[in-house]
């Protein structure tokens, strides 16, 4: 079992982290959507059909980091100060993302202060965030295993474009959230966006699936080896599959099916850079192994998690479930707390 | 004192960890007193409460998300700006935060959603459990993050092995010495706090005449509370004192002023002094004698340790705990006089028109926050030189980062927070004066029914549809 630990583990939070990335990510997206609304009443709209849920999608956020260190706590003192930068201004940018949403109900007059705030934490929060899967793929300097490198190490052309990627992708996510939960002319419009958006993404997606091989050791060793190739030549073909899915259900006017499709296209992705950079939790030399905190100590959270997460899977689903019936409908006020 | 990164990392913890507290420690009563609201509402029937508890939570959910986005970053400041702390003692104090996710922030956050949305969207049974839970979720995260606060003052149940502390015993690491009180009294404060802003807020409304009969209802509530509380805080505290005198004698010496090493007594009660650091002793010293050993070890003429007793590397600086712990005490004394005073002209009937008083304790808000914060400063500076007492010394604990990234961070935290904290304040003023919203008297509360329903029910009145934006 202790020999186990470390790769339940790295599943687990690998599980947190994907869960944050969808949940998180439409929230995020709807903020990066909120500068192209048209109305003040869609982003109203918007704002309402995440208001009730925002709070927990972040506190997977939350686990991600906090599991990090429980699991793994040299890792978690690795990666932390690599990317002390982009980390704490994902922070702050969360700070003005999370108080907007309260604030911009208050303040009334002030709304709009609180609507640029909303935006602008929406898209630096996403933008930081690629940077920091960005800087963690192409590679963390350690010494030790403790971090010994420069303030800037994570910034390069392949992380700034990680982080402009995730931007889009959470974009796509919000665009077709508001499919699903909207109606009439802001499910028009959001429709309109995703259109861009998808081909945006993928995009970025074939360029981050070039770019990482050629730049990063390994990583091409590891997809074009046979016989991994094998094994991993229906990750980009179901990419492909799940973006025609994406476009056609956009065009046939399906309300779910875009935001499935895309939130599928997100885990895939998702499963692509595990795949590249597995076992390695610090690429490019800590593994879960190395980083592993003591099997009683990972033990001891195991126990926890095994009680609590289908709880907490319970409750997040009533949740969901209580507020999604129905749809969100625009120029309706605000909800009433 | 050199502004090097562990400086700056302790500048920007203390900073950003100061402003977090004051929202946990006012939300965790302001959750119980929601609850207790909804509960009165579904036992008497009276729309009263359920109006009281709509405009708490108009306020709490203002609070909460400050205290949620402020939290985020002490969740990550341990890595980036701690980490050879996260490295040398996560085995152990990392579970303790991981068991805080799991068992209370998700409830929380989630709950939540249903407590502030729920209004006319759930049964009334649900949206009543939904705010209970909220109550029991904050407790349970001040449960979580005293074990790990109390383990770094005290740590127990646990090995050191090459240089790095692993779990021996879990159940004498979440319960080790100095938990038990340090929460009951943490969570006493947390309870008083909100008390205050509850009988701060009712006599506002009082001299103002903003719906007096739910105004006496939160002044009468709130001293209720604050009757009983105080004096019980005064048995925590002193309790808890009697724990730093047995576990952290350094921090008792910090907290007395008293240098001399020698055990002996009787030792004076210093009342006032500025202690001398590098001189080891006090300036313009005011003491009575006797009371110090009276206070510490419960006899005239019994003693206790002095700093001098301890190696000068292993001491705290005294000047903050000194001040803190006085600060705090005096911080008691207001609330006990607002408690009692107020107590007693409930009593004499004549609480409604005592006009002076109202204004008294209408400013009487922030005392529970301030108590709060000075004492924490006793606790954690009185700690000093450790981080985990024993086994990592602060100097020891931080990323090995340069200084210009902290500070730089220092320079933008202390620039968001100003304007992010300051629009709170003035949004839960502004929210605060507003006064509770009348509701339609039978809020029978039908489920499924969409959004737009909830605002149906309130009448056209211009706070109302101010409410509604």
């Amino acid at each position: 079992m202790e020999a186990y630990l470390p790769y339940i583990w790295a599943v687990l939070i690998a599980t947190a982290v994907a869960l944050y990335v969808i949940l998180d990510g439409f929230d995020l997206g709807l903020g990066i959507l909120f500068p192209f609304a048209r109305r003040q009443e869609h982003r109203n709209a918007m704002i309402n059909s995440i208001a009730p849920f925002w709070d927990g999608n972040e506190t997977w956020l939350v686990l991600g980091g906090g599991g990090l260190w429980v699991a793994f706590p040299d890792a978690y003192a690795a990666i932390m100060p690599a990317m002390y930068l982009p980390v704490i201004v994902m922070l702050l940018a969360l700070i003005f993302r999370g108080v907007s949403f309260e604030f911009r109900e208050v303040a009334r007059a002030g709304q709009r202060r609180w609507d640029y705030t909303f935006a602008g934490g929406s898209m630096v929060a996403a933008f930081a965030q690629g940077v920091i899967l960005g800087g963690l793929l192409q590679g963390v300097t350690l010494v030790d295993g403790r971090f010994a490198g420069g303030a800037f190490d994570w910034l390069s052309p392949f992380s700034l474009m990680c982080g402009l990627g995730l931007v889009g992708g959470y974009a796509l996510l919000g665009a077709t959230w508001l499919i699903f939960r909207t109606e009439g002319s802001l499910q028009e419009y959001s429709r309109r966006q995703a259109r861009i958006l998808l081909v945006l993404v993928l995009a970025f997606i074939g360029v981050v699936s070039l770019w990482t091989p050629l730049a990063i050791d390994g990583i091409a060793a590891r997809w074009f080896s046979t016989p991994n190739i094998y094994f991993l030549w229906p990750v980009p073909f179901l990419t492909a599959l799940l973006a025609l899915m994406v476009w056609r259900g956009l065009a046939q006017k399906r309300e779910v099916r875009p935001f499935a499709g895309s939130v599928a296209i997100f885990l895939l992705c998702y499963l692509g850079l595990g795949i590249s950079v597995f076992p390695y939790i610090v690429p490019p030399s800590m593994t879960v192994v190395d980083a592993a905190a003591v099997p009683a100590s990972q033990m001891f959270s195991l126990i926890g998690v095994v009680f609590m997460l289908p709880v907490i899977l319970g409750y997040t689903g009533f949740v969901y479930w209580t507020f999604l019936r129905g749809k969100v409908v625009v120029g309706e006020s605000y909800h009433a707390h | 004192m050199e502004f090097d990164a562990v400086f700056l990392s302790r500048l920007q913890f203390a900073f950003t960890i100061a402003f977090h507290i004051i929202f946990p420690s006012f939300t965790i009563g302001l959750s119980a007193w929601i609850a207790t609201l909804l509960v009165l509402w579904r036992r008497t029937g009276e729309i009263r409460y359920r109006e009281l508890a709509r405009f708490w939570t108009r306020i709490f959910a203002v609070s909460f998300a400050m205290g949620v986005v402020s939290g985020i970053v002490l969740s990550y400041q341990f890595g980036t700006n701690w980490s050879e702390f996260s490295r040398v003692v996560g085995n152990v104090v990392g579970p303790l935060i991981g068991y805080e996710v799991l068992t209370a922030f998700f409830l929380e956050a989630t709950f939540l959603g249903i407590l502030l949305f729920g209004w006319n969207r759930v049964p009334p049974a649900l949206h009543v459990t939904a705010a209970i839970l909220v109550a029991v979720g904050t407790l349970f995260s001040a449960f979580w993050i005293l074990s790990a606060n109390s383990w770094m003052q005290y740590p127990a149940g646990h090995l050191v092995e090459n240089g790095i502390a692993v779990p021996d015993d879990w159940l004498a690491v979440i319960f080790n010495p100095t938990f038990p009180l340090r929460f009951a009294h943490m969570v006493t404060a947390a309870y008083l706090t909100t008390a205050f802003v509850v009988i701060a807020t009712g006599a506002r409304h009082l001299l103002a005449g903003i719906r007096p009969d739910h105004a006496m209802t939160m002044l009468r509530m709130g001293l209720g509370m604050a009757v009983v509380l105080t004096p019980l805080q005064l048995v925590f505290g002193d309790e808890s004192g009697r724990d730093v005198l047995r576990y952290q004698p350094a921090k008792l010496a910090a907290i007395e002023g008293k240098w001399e090493a020698g055990t002996d007594g009787p030792v004076p009660l210093v009342l006032f002094a500025i202690p001398d650091d590098a001189g080891e002793r006090n300036l313009a010293e005011i003491a009575v004698p006797y009371l110090g050993s009276l206070i510490v070890t419960r006899s005239l003429d019994g003693g206790f340790a002095g700093l001098k007793a301890f190696p000068a590397a292993d001491r705290p600086p005294a000047v903050l705990p000194f001040f803190g712990f006085r600060i705090m005490v005096g911080l008691w004394g207001v609330m006990v006089v607002v408690a009692f005073a107020g107590a007693y002209l409930w009593w004499r009937g004549r609480l409604a028109t005592a006009r002076t008083y109202l204004r008294g304790a209408s400013w009487s808000w922030p005392v529970g926050f301030l108590a709060i914060l000075s004492g924490w400063v006793v606790a954690e500076v009185g700690r000093q030189p450790w981080v985990a007492t024993g086994i990592l010394r602060t100097s020891d604990a931080a990323s090995p980062i340069g200084a210009g990234q902290v500070g730089a961070t220092l320079v933008l935290f202390v620039i968001v927070y100003a304007i992010v904290f300051s629009a709170g304040i003035v949004y839960i003023n502004r929210l605060i004066n507003k006064g509770p919203t009348p509701e339609r008297a039978s809020p029978a509360g039908v489920p499924h029914r969409p959004i737009t329903a909830a605002t149906s029910t309130e009448p056209p009145g211009p706070t109302g549809a101010a409410e509604l934006g």
